[in-house]
């Protein structure tokens, strides 16, 4: 297929003009796609540096399972189009709305269900074209499978939250559609699930989505159309016709479980952790890798139990978000934080203080 | 490679450098007798060799520190080394540096079976991890033709691949959390037991990084389930292009095989001398096939992928019957490189990596410029990522024979890079590509490489003078090379 190639969409030119000029005058700039996420990451004050102009597919070559796109290219687009080839994006991105780009899913990191099994944002990222804090327009990696040559920038920026530089243009690894998918579903107490997500996870079965909340573990299996029925048949469980909608829900947040406006934690632990120890509704994603949780609980405690079991704790939406939101880092991480920001962006203009409060 | 002159010459004195370090180490564990320093002159790419001043193999995290602290405050240079298989020259020694080896960093700290993964130490060879965890029906899934003897931590610092990458990803894809020894002797963790970590993916930084920004000494890689059932065909082919036209007609399928090689006629008569696999000497390529999944997946897959050989104008098929015939049709791919090494007194192995659309194009021009050079090229290479292992035969023992190969080595690379590619898919950059890097990165991106090396090694103590060439090297080099009729470092001094 020949790229829609499309020269208006383009003004990385401009772009890179804006930052130089943000650079010098010292201005921070608060880098923006669709605003989906605006709600992630601690708050951070800046001129708006809208990236929606540049977008579009610059090349897609069904074959290589390589697609290039510009950042302001809108999700729903980029994935209209693999659909047309019967090919998607491996990582399953959550959109969180209509407006959401392909830049903003990156600079956020995010993944869906099919995370722990098909691998998540950056493990999908080939190359990058960023522009940094003096304005250079950049590229790094590729659009092959692998490459070596330097360091792994374009892998760098991505859950960066645009604190490095800005993402003009994505290099992805492409997967097939899988053949066909189905559901089944299971009754069962949550450190059971827990501990037969991981079982199963050991043994040679094509799962790409694992869901439990409130009793019930829902389980998602991928492949061929023999391979799928010899799955169902070896999971057990009952076999549920609205499946995709179920995964739908799960990786948009339009779960019951996201209904309602308190706030709501990100907690990563070891996929096997057994279900922590604080009070609240958890709604249990990726084996056990990603959990949700509604709390009262104060914000310490939270991250004192998560760190004891092995994991990080984010305040994903709601709460405080001038405090820390992400999960404090040792000082020795915390130094080479700081040194990276100053080594892309030493002015400190991209989304000062939205990852963390000194970055 | 000179010596940068910001580097004290405090550690000049082999003698005092060796007494200093026995502070820190056991006796044994500080080599500066020239002959113990010779084992460590080289790595798998021989043509390069330096002694270092001397070579410490601590066996204790808190060793490592104390060296680099105590190395770190006199500034001396600090050169890893794993296993040395490296095939660039990334753990080539500095006649002015320390070559701190994790040798003896080789155990299996942990297994954890329900979360799949292992914790262990730098040394340990990579093929160990698998054999470790297979009773429980584990392995980890990199696998580098160097498998029984490359190192973890070798296997990190150089991001390395195998033949399995397409499917299930490279070294990056594959480990968790590591434990580093930064440039100063402090210890940090990066990554972590949980599937991600918070703030920047410093795992992603780390892995491939040739030993530049610190000291590996402990990693966590995640362990998956062995296939159900995994099926080899062989297929022959009267063409090279069509073997790799037919490559991208495999992956149209939408099937993901699980390792997809190719050898081209020269590479396979050498394995077959070699291994005695039954390989079809008479093909121009063969192209190796393996599916795997559950037996149910598999075999609708064989039929499929059948048909699409068949249609890409196979001039034969085998598929493997059992197991034992399985490895057998992979131990002459594993075994290529030894293989080649008795065509010829010595090989160069070249690593470009391109789009798969332009294999054909790509190994036509390679045998041209073979013809040009006056130097034969065997071929064999992961076909299914387009990383492309051209093995230059050349004797080094006739003058200047050794110059031809590594400028023909060049010029592919720059191919490589012409047709959308990149210089290395996964032996890294090291001393023996550097020069091409400035081929594929302009002065603003080496730039923003070597701030990103400032900021965790200010003073370029860390494996100095690899991986990333100094702008005033690129100018050098610029000077004979023009890329596209434009020079990439107009505003440099030229010499
Ligand atoms: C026959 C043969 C086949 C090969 N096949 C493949 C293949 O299929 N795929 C592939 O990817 N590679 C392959 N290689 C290349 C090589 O085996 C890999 O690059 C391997 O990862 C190197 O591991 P090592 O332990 O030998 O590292 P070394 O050669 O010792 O070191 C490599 C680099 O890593 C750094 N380093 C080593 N250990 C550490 C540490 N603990 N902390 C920080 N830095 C460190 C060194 O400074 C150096 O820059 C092959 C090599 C040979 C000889």
């Amino acid at each position: 297929m020949q790229p829609a190639l499309n020269p208006d969409n383009n003004i990385d030119k401009q772009i890179s003009l804006a930052v130089k000029q943000a650079a010098v005058e010292r201005i921070p700039l608060r880098l923006r796609g669709g605003d989906t996420k605006a709600f992630y990451g601690r708050a951070s004050e800046g001129q708006p540096l809208d990236l929606r102009g540049h977008n579009g597919v610059v090349s897609y070559e069904p074959l290589e399972l390589v697609v290039t796109a510009r950042a302001g290219t809108l999700l729903v687009d980029l994935e209209s189009d693999l659909a047309e080839q019967g090919q998607m994006l491996g990582f399953e991105p959550p959109h969180f709305g209509d407006g959401a780009t392909l830049g903003g899913a990156i600079a956020c990191g995010f993944s869906g269900p099919r995370r722990p099994y098909a691998g998540s944002a950056r493990d999908f990222v080939l190359g990058a074209r960023i522009i940094n804090g003096h304005g250079e327009l950049l590229r790094f990696g590729g659009q092959v499978m692998k490459n070596v040559a330097g360091y792994d920038i374009s892998r760098l920026t991505v859950g960066a939250m645009g604190t490095l530089g800005v993402i003009v243009e994505v290099s992805m690894k492409v997967l097939p559609v899988p053949a066909r998918e189905a559901t089944v579903r299971f009754s069962m107490p949550a450190a059971q699930a827990i501990g037969q997500m991981n079982e199963w996870a050991g043994q040679p079965i094509p799962i790409s989505g694992t869901c439990y909340h409130d009793g019930t573990l829902h389980v998602r299996v991928s492949g061929s159309a023999k391979g799928v029925d010899a799955a169902i048949i070896k999971l057990g469980g009952e076999l549920i016709d609205e499946g995709a909608a179920f995964w739908h829900g799960v990786k948009e947040q339009r779960h019951s479980f996201f209904a309602d406006n308190q706030a709501q934690w990100r907690i990563s632990v070891p996929q096997a952790a057994p279900p922590l120890p604080i009070e609240g509704e958890w709604l249990i994603e990726w084996g056990g890798g990603q959990r949700w949780l509604k709390t009262d609980a104060p914000t310490d405690v939270i991250r004192k139990q998560v760190e004891a079991a092995g994991g990080h704790a984010t305040l994903f939406r709601g709460g405080d978000r001038s405090e820390e939101v992400f999960h404090p880092l040792t000082p020795g991480l915390s130094n080479l934080h700081r040194n990276l920001k100053n080594a892309f962006d030493p002015q400190r203009i991209f989304n000062p203080g939205r990852l963390y409060r000194d970055l | 490679m000179a010596r940068t002159a910001e580097h004290a010459l405090v550690g000049s004195d082999r003698d005092a450098l060796g007494r200093a370090l026995r502070q820190w180490l056991p006796d044994a564990a500080v080599l500066d007798q020239i002959e113990q320093l010779r084992p460590y002159e080289c790595d798998g790419l021989s043509a390069y060799r330096r002694l270092p001043l001397v070579v410490v193999l601590p066996d204790t995290v808190e060793q490592v520190q104390a060296v680099m602290r105590y190395c770190a405050s006199q500034r001396i240079p600090v050169v890893a080394r794993g296993a040395g298989t490296g095939l660039s020259g990334g753990a080539l020694p500095l006649e002015n540096g320390v070559l701190l080896s994790l040798a003896k960093f080789n155990r299996i700290l942990d297994v954890d079976l329900l979360n799949r993964t292992a914790r262990v130490q730098p040394g340990v060879r990579n093929l160990a991890i698998s054999e470790a965890v297979s009773a429980p029906g584990l392995y980890y899934a990199p696998d580098p033709s160097s498998q029984i003897a490359c190192s973890i931590g070798g296997n990190v610092a150089e991001n390395a691949g195998g033949l399995h990458c397409l499917k299930y990803g490279l070294t990056v894809h594959n480990i968790l959390k590591l434990e580093v020894v930064t440039v100063e002797g402090d210890l940090v963790t990066i990554g972590a037991d949980s599937l991600d970590a918070p703030g920047y993916d410093l795992l992603a930084l780390m892995t491939g990084s040739e030993g530049m920004l610190g000291i590996i000494v402990e990693i966590t890689v995640r362990l998956l389930p062995k296939p159900a059932s995994a099926k080899l065909m062989m297929a022959s082919f009267d063409d090279v292009e069509k073997a790799g036209n037919a490559v991208g007609n495999i992956i149209a399928t939408g099937i993901i095989p699980g390792g997809l090689e190719m050898m081209d006629n020269l590479a396979t008569r050498a394995t077959e001398d070699f291994v005695h696999a039954g390989y079809d000497i008479d093909a121009a390529a063969i192209l190796f096939c393996e599916l795997d999944g559950t037996p149910e997946e598999v075999s609708d897959d064989i039929e499929r992928v059948k048909n699409v050989l068949e249609q890409s104008g196979c001039t034969d098929m085998r598929i493997a019957k059992d197991e034992a015939e399985r490895q057998l049709f992979w131990s002459g791919r594993k075994a290529a490189f030894p293989a080649a090494g008795r065509l010829s007194p010595d090989y160069y192995c070249i690593d470009g990596t391109i789009p798969r659309k332009q294999i054909g194009y790509v190994l036509t021009r390679i045998a041209e410029m073979g013809q040009e050079y006056g130097l034969r090229i065997a071929n064999v290479f992961h076909a299914g990522d387009g990383n492309l292992h051209p093995l230059i035969l050349y004797d080094g023992n006739q003058p200047g024979e050794l110059e031809r190969t590594e400028e023909l080595g060049g010029k592919i690379l720059e191919l490589s890079v012409e047709v959308g590619g990149t210089i290395t898919g996964e032996h890294g950059v090291g001393v023996e590509k550097i020069n091409q890097m400035c081929v594929q990165f302009d002065k603003s991106e080496l730039s923003q490489f070597h701030a990103l090396k400032a900021a965790f090694d200010p003073n370029n103590l860390l494996n100095p003078g690899k991986a990333v060439p100094t702008l005033s090297r690129c100018a050098e080099f610029g000077a004979m090379h023009v890329h596209k009729g434009e020079l990439k470092f107009p505003d440099l001094e030229r010499f």
